[in-house]
């Protein structure tokens, strides 16, 4: 497998020492190469500067607060180099940290996991792989919470339409859409365009510009209730 | 209850335990500390009339002086009097302690209005201030003559024990030796007094502890607030002892979620890892493969599990982003629609927030499982020093605190923070539940 994929350089900050061990032997094995493992922002943004590295992982509760330092750190490190693919793993979910993380550099090479997620492996390392190339990835779970606030809008999509915009939302491609749903790619294409004309959004057939597209939507909604 | 400890001198006197316990010391400190404030009250406050008290004693009764002490008295205590009283009332009611630990207020209570006018005008018209003056004079004409028999009984016991061997150590034929009430030449003569002195010595703690506890009776009646008064200590102290416990509840609340975040879920989500890592290198298909196929899906599960739990204990959302974002949370995740509208500028103390919080937690938990309502809000507000959170839903009504212990729960943990709840809810709907909670400014949040 690592011959598939350029070396892909990464920043790990995380302040559970067995965690942290762990995700490095994840990430090596994968064909990742961690060049830097740290145990808090400050930290965290000294070895960016220093080994400007082609993703960074962070936890988002670190020392010495325990609160959102690493989202912080990584709104802070997207501010410098917009290029710079961020991945932050979250113990739990919340809508506004995803806003934040999307609102900046163009909501490009961001991803926004719940860090549970690192126990399926091999979802997670698409997850990193699809953030260093430039994509967009935003935990299941976000994606239900925010379609869980507009009912009413969303109602005028059916069941199945729903479904598929969940999995646009995380940043599935027509084909693996298809592949998931066990459905023609044909039929997905066809759901993708009902929704995005239900929802009256701009049709693209760029992956990432979808899920922009539509996390927009969901979170233009969010902030005016 | 008879056998417990006495809480005041006056009750100490009657104890069969009295000479044992630490009674008569403390009371002979109250009534030996006694003598410098009476002098100081006195030389506030009653001079004139010392000086008049001392010219009749001495049979002079001159008409015009007697008539210039009194208006010069008068005048003194009028003029003076109810503010000199307040600091010696204080430092009486600290003092008070000494023999009377039962729970009490001060019975004067300062006016509402601030500012020095508004407190001398209710030290001139309040009869409490008043009441303070008199135990001022009362302190400083009275007390010193029993207080002082009192503190004298003891060493004149032991001065009478000692009377015959004072008589024997005399050279023969010299002067009788003084014995208080008597001269004594011989120890046999001295004997008497002796014995008078035995009994002085016995009686001198119980002299002590009942002087001390009859002026510690007519301070506390003078100074302090009545039984009311007493209970509405007794409830002061009963809700701060509340208020810490629900302080430190909520503090241990806190360190186990964040030790269970710090170690317990890290290392989960670690051997989670692990497990999913050894089912990729496992051949499908292989027995060992079901096992850890199952053990990594288990694990998973506990995840989630041990998540929810330490979101339970203490929402992190409510932690690090405060109420309204804990509030769309909570809304978010109701099966029914919920309105969220709070609007607050910064961050509430935590006691407010966590109180709200499990309200409207629990609140629309009710809401979304008794009383079938399509839609409900969530309204927070700060406005004028009150923190008042509205839920409402257009549900069936008909809640009923009586019913079930969650409302009353709701309105403990209300009462806790110091608030209140209000509860409408008339059969056919809707319900809105209300709660009130003195709330300082809130602090601007950081950032």
């Amino acid at each position: 497998m690592p011959a598939e994929h350029p070396v892909t350089r990464v920043v790990l900050a995380e302040d559970a020492v067995l965690l942290r061990e762990g995700l490095a032997g994840l990430l090596e094995r994968f064909g990742f190469q961690p060049v830097a493992m740290v145990g808090d922002a400050q930290a965290l943004k000294a070895a960016v500067a220093e080994h400007a590295p082609d993703l960074v992982i962070t936890d988002i509760r670190m020392p010495p607060t325990f609160t959102d330092e690493g989202l912080r750190a990584a709104a802070e490190l997207r501010r410098a180099s917009p290029g710079l693919a961020v991945v932050v793993l979250s113990q739990y979910v919340q809508a506004a940290y995803a806003a934040d993380l999307l609102d900046s550099g163009d909501g490009r090479g961001v991803g926004y996991l719940l860090k549970d997620r690192v126990a399926d492996i091999e979802e997670f390392i698409a997850a990193l792989r699809r953030v260093s190339e430039g994509g967009t990835v935003v935990d299941p779970q976000v994606i239900s919470q925010l379609l869980r606030r507009r009912r009413d809008p969303l109602s005028v999509l059916s069941a199945r339409e729903r479904e598929v915009l969940a999995l646009i939302a995380e940043g599935h491609s027509n084909a693996a859409i298809a592949r998931r749903l066990v459905v023609s790619e044909a039929a997905v294409g066809k759901h993708v365009g009902n929704i995005l004309f239900k929802l009256r959004l701009p049709q693209t057939d760029d992956t990432n510009r979808r899920v922009l597209a539509v996390l927009a939507y969901l979170r233009s909604d969010s902030q005016d209730r | 209850m008879r056998t417990s400890a006495p809480q005041t001198a006056l009750a100490a006197v009657a104890w069969r335990r009295l000479l044992v316990s630490n009674w008569p010391w403390r009371s002979a400190g109250y009534l030996l500390t006694t003598g410098p404030v009476a002098l100081a009250a006195a030389a506030l406050l009653a001079v004139p009339w010392l000086v008049l008290v001392a010219r009749l004693a001495a049979g002079d009764y001159q008409a015009g002086v007697m008539v210039v002490l009194a208006l010069l008295g008068i005048a003194l205590a009028a003029g003076l009097g109810p503010v000199a009283a307040a600091p010696l009332a204080d430092l009486e009611r600290r003092r008070l302690r000494m023999v009377d630990t039962r729970p009490a207020v001060p019975r004067y209570r300062k006016p509402p209005a601030s500012g020095v006018v508004a407190w001398l005008r209710d030290r001139y018209t309040n009869p409490d201030a008043w009441r303070e003056v008199g135990y001022a004079f009362l302190l400083a004409v009275v007390a010193p003559v029993p207080t002082a028999a009192a503190l004298f009984a003891g060493p004149l016991g032991v001065f009478l024990v000692a009377g015959p061997f004072l008589v024997l150590a005399q050279q023969p034929g010299s002067r009788p030796v003084a014995l208080a009430f008597g001269h004594a030449s011989t120890a046999g003569q001295a004997l008497p007094y002796a014995i008078a002195g035995l009994v002085l010595l016995a009686a001198a703690p119980y002299l002590l502890t009942l002087v001390a506890g009859g002026h510690a009776a007519v301070a506390s009646a003078l100074l302090l607030g009545g039984p009311a008064g007493q209970l509405r200590a007794e409830l002061t102290e009963v809700s701060r002892s509340r208020a810490r416990l629900a302080d430190a509840f909520e503090a241990e609340r806190r360190r186990i979620e964040r030790d269970l975040h710090d170690g317990a879920q890290q290392k989960l989500i670690s051997l989670t890892m692990q497990l999913g890592l050894a089912r990729l290198d496992l051949p499908p298909g292989s027995p060992a493969a079901g096992s850890v196929a199952a053990a990594h899906d288990q694990a998973k599960q506990l995840m989630a599990e041990l998540r929810e739990l330490i979101h339970g204990i203490q929402p992190q959302v409510l932690t690090d982003l405060g109420l309204p974002a804990a509030l769309d949370e909570l809304a978010d995740q109701s099966p029914i629609p919920v309105t969220v509208d709070a609007h607050l500028d910064g961050r509430l103390p935590s006691a407010i927030e966590n109180t709200a919080y499990f309200v409207a937690a629990e609140a629309l938990a009710n809401i979304a499982k008794h009383s079938r309502a399509t839609g409900a809000s969530v309204t927070a507000r700060l406005h004028g020093g009150l923190f008042t959170l509205e839920i409402s839903d257009n549900g069936h009504g008909g809640a009923d605190p009586g019913r079930g212990t969650g409302l009353t729960g709701l309105a403990d943990r209300v009462a806790v923070a110091g608030g209140r709840m209000l509860l409408s809810s008339p059969p056919g709907g809707p319900t809105v539940l209300r709660v009130e909670v003195p709330c300082p400014q809130s602090t601007p949040s950081p950032g």
